[in-house]
């Protein structure tokens, strides 16, 4: 089979395991909404949309790492990564199906998130929806392979919001920067980030869950 | 007795221990660059004393980045060619370049309290910059030390030490577009903005830092082999 085919096949048996299980998706959406109720009682009467759009991105942020939180886990505890591993194909499908199905759950979690931002808040316009599209590759690729990493450790709960941070605070300057004016520079800037860090994680997933 | 003495390497290879070298040539530079810095580099007319701080707090700064830079080559080295002990190296090197950040991270906010009045300014590039580098590296340890040792813990480091050195200039990019910039810019492409005593000074505090790493770099390698030589004794006879 092609790359292709076998991304495809990985990335079907993901998303069709959430489509019975529904073990993350409502967990998000619930999770995305309920933070924004908070944001808006964080905020401060009169503290204005450009602060409740930064808040947008922490909501992001976090929502992501509740999904990513959950990505390997079943594979980890059912043994299925072992199969995957020994499978005939190029280990980086794995990675590459496993952030396609993310991409699928934090994009449907924001068909919810966003409009429900515009309703609470200040409304949306099209740089801020342009760069949420371009940080969710970034996160999901780079969240994929953190998730890969922590779920191999003892404590990984604890031990993936650790690793995803501080690798999430370019996204968020390219995203703030993007919804609060000077959009085409950030935009490319985040496509940039998107390109590199997929890159790298691309090249580097075979060792992460290969032993030797 | 001579000081350069002979000793088994890891993989029982003899090479020669050049740790008293080391540490000689770093006591010598570090006393070199102190006695530059307080008697020969010239008072700043703006700042006074305060500005002799720059030749601890940049070369700290240069040897952090060295450090984690040294990390991630020798994390390639396992991940491609599968070099032994280079998981080890990677381990010891970054632990220095935290150490050295933190150093960088406490010089610079001393600095800018008495030259901007301030402990802390997010306008600041690089100040902020070692503040993200700092929360990576920091997670590095924690993914270490929460992963069993083997092969699998050295893959995954090596991975995650990979990815600093790509944060790097990303971030920088991305704290410079979000950033005005109020940190005194030393080295433009024009050359050093420095005259010739200052530059003096400053190569060799640069020069006794790197100089420090690599003793306490030596010195952390030799423990960290012991433990491990050690534990497999105990191993072989348990």
């Amino acid at each position: 089979m092609s790359y292709v085919g076998d991304v495809a096949t990985l990335a079907r048996k993901d998303l069709l395991l959430e489509l019975r299980a529904k073990e993350t998706l409502p967990a998000m959406v619930i999770f995305v909404v309920a933070s924004l109720t908070i944001f808006h009682f964080a905020l401060p009467t009169g503290s204005g949309e450009v602060a409740a759009k930064g808040m947008l991105w922490v909501a992001l942020v976090f929502t992501a790492l509740l999904g990513l939180n959950r990505a390997f886990v079943a594979e980890r505890e059912q043994g299925v990564m072992d199969a995957l591993v020994l499978a005939p194909t190029d280990r980086s499908a794995i990675w590459a199906a496993k952030s396609i199905a993310v991409l699928a759950y934090l994009v449907a979690a924001e068909v919810v998130a966003l409009p429900a931002f515009a309703l609470f808040f200040s409304g949306l316009d099209g740089a801020t929806v342009a760069a949420v599209a371009l940080a969710d590759i970034g996160i999901c690729t780079v969240g994929t392979l953190l998730g890969a990493m922590a779920v191999a450790a003892r404590a990984r709960e604890l031990v993936l919001p650790l690793l995803f941070l501080p690798l999430a605070i370019p996204i968020v300057v390219g995203g703030v920067g993007a919804s609060v004016g000077e959009g085409p520079r950030f935009l490319l800037f985040l496509a940039l980030y998107d390109a590199i860090f997929a890159l790298v994680a691309w090249a580097s997933f075979e060792y992460v869950v290969v032993e030797t | 007795m001579s000081v350069v003495t002979r000793r088994p390497d890891y993989d029982g290879r003899v090479t020669a221990n050049r740790l008293p070298l080391i540490a000689g040539a770093t006591v010598a530079a570090m006393a070199a660059a102190i006695a530059l810095v307080f008697f020969y580099a010239p008072e700043d007319a703006d700042q006074g004393l305060s500005q002799r701080i720059f030749y601890f707090h940049v070369p700290l700064a240069l040897t952090a980045y060295a450090c984690f830079g040294w990390g991630a080559w020798k994390a390639l080295r396992h991940l491609w060619k599968r070099v032994d002990g280079a998981d080890l190296e990677s381990y010891v090197a970054i632990h220095q370049g935290v150490i050295f950040g933190a150093l960088t991270l406490l010089t610079g906010s001393i600095w800018a309290r008495i030259s901007w009045g301030v402990w802390w300014s997010w306008s600041e590039d690089q100040l902020v910059m070692f503040l993200v580098l700092f929360l990576f590296y920091c997670a590095y340890f924690m993914l270490r030390f929460s992963l069993d040792a083997g092969p699998a813990r050295a893959n995954i480091c090596a991975v995650y030490a990979l990815f600093g050195v790509v944060l790097i200039p990303i971030s920088f990019l991305a704290i410079r577009l979000s950033k005005q910039f109020i940190h005194p810019v030393v080295f433009t492409r024009a050359g050093p903005q420095m005259t010739d005593s200052q530059f003096v000074t400053f190569c060799v505090a640069l020069f006794a830092m790197l100089a420090l790493f690599a003793t306490l770099y030596s010195v952390e390698l030799a423990g960290k082999r012991l433990d491990a030589r050690l534990r497999e004794l105990r191993e072989l006879l348990a």
